[in-house]
């Protein structure tokens, strides 16, 4: 299975990977390109990525996942290329027997994406301007400011 | 047992490829190396190299790794911006 798509998202087709008779509750999360009041004009998103470690890392995070909760089924997808404001960048569905298992393994998929999978994204300004976005959600046009790891 | 030297393909992503104008680059660097060792080379030999931040997130063959990991021939080390994906 493949995490990566260049084409719009579809949540019908994450929510019938993941339907199943035994499970009671799904949550779906849908992330989109925004362009709000602190955007100042953001008409899209061109997303890249290290596409070879996208697909082993998602594998390894739904791993995880399965591990805290085995009776969740999920699907996931991260849509790479430029992708308009108001159109989805990334959907997740997540199955389980009970709705708390549900919300949270989607909880936790979103949040391990934005600490381990490797995406960036530039944003694509309506002044014609291109600026790389930083991980607290800022865009950033210096060169050396990237946090590091221990 | 290989020889004293090994030789990595390093990937560059998203701005810091923009930063040295390329995607890739091998380093050939004395072995035992580490992670550390290729950052400090790419920082030393490339041109524009000098802009990466001297302790960048990085990735050897897919997984991320600290500076201290060790690196052996034909491994694939990757630099990697914050990662700013979702």
């Amino acid at each position: 299975m493949t995490y990566l798509t260049r084409t719009p998202l579809s949540l019908d087709q994450l929510v019938a990977r993941v339907s199943s008779p035994a499970c009671g509750g799904t949550c779906v999360f849908l992330g989109t390109v925004r362009n709000g009041p602190e955007e100042r004009g953001v008409k899209a998103i061109e997303y890249s990525a290290y596409e070879e470690m996208v697909e082993a890392e998602f594998g390894r995070l739904v791993a995880d996942a399965a591990t805290r909760w085995p009776d969740a089924r999920i699907a996931v997808q991260h849509r790479l290329g430029t992708i308009p404001a108001g159109e989805a960048s990334i959907g997740i569905a997540a199955a389980a027997p009970h709705r708390a298992q549900a919300f949270e393994a989607c909880r936790f998929v979103i949040e391990e994406v934005k600490r381990r999978i490797p995406v960036w994204k530039k944003e694509l300004r309506e002044d014609g301007t291109e600026v790389w976005v930083d991980p607290s959600g800022h865009p950033t046009s210096r060169p050396s400011d990237s946090p590091t790891h221990a | 047992m290989h020889a004293t030297s090994a030789t990595v393909r390093v990937r560059f992503f998203a701005r810091y490829a923009e930063l040295v104008g390329r995607s890739e680059a091998e380093v050939s660097l004395p072995f035992p190396a580490t992670v550390g060792d290729v950052v400090r080379r790419v920082r030393e030999d490339l041109p524009g190299g000098r802009q990466l931040p001297e302790r960048p997130l990085t990735a050897v063959n897919l997984k991320q790794v600290k500076l201290d990991a060790s690196v052996r021939n034909g491994d694939e080390v990757a630099f990697l911006p914050p990662i700013a994906g979702g």
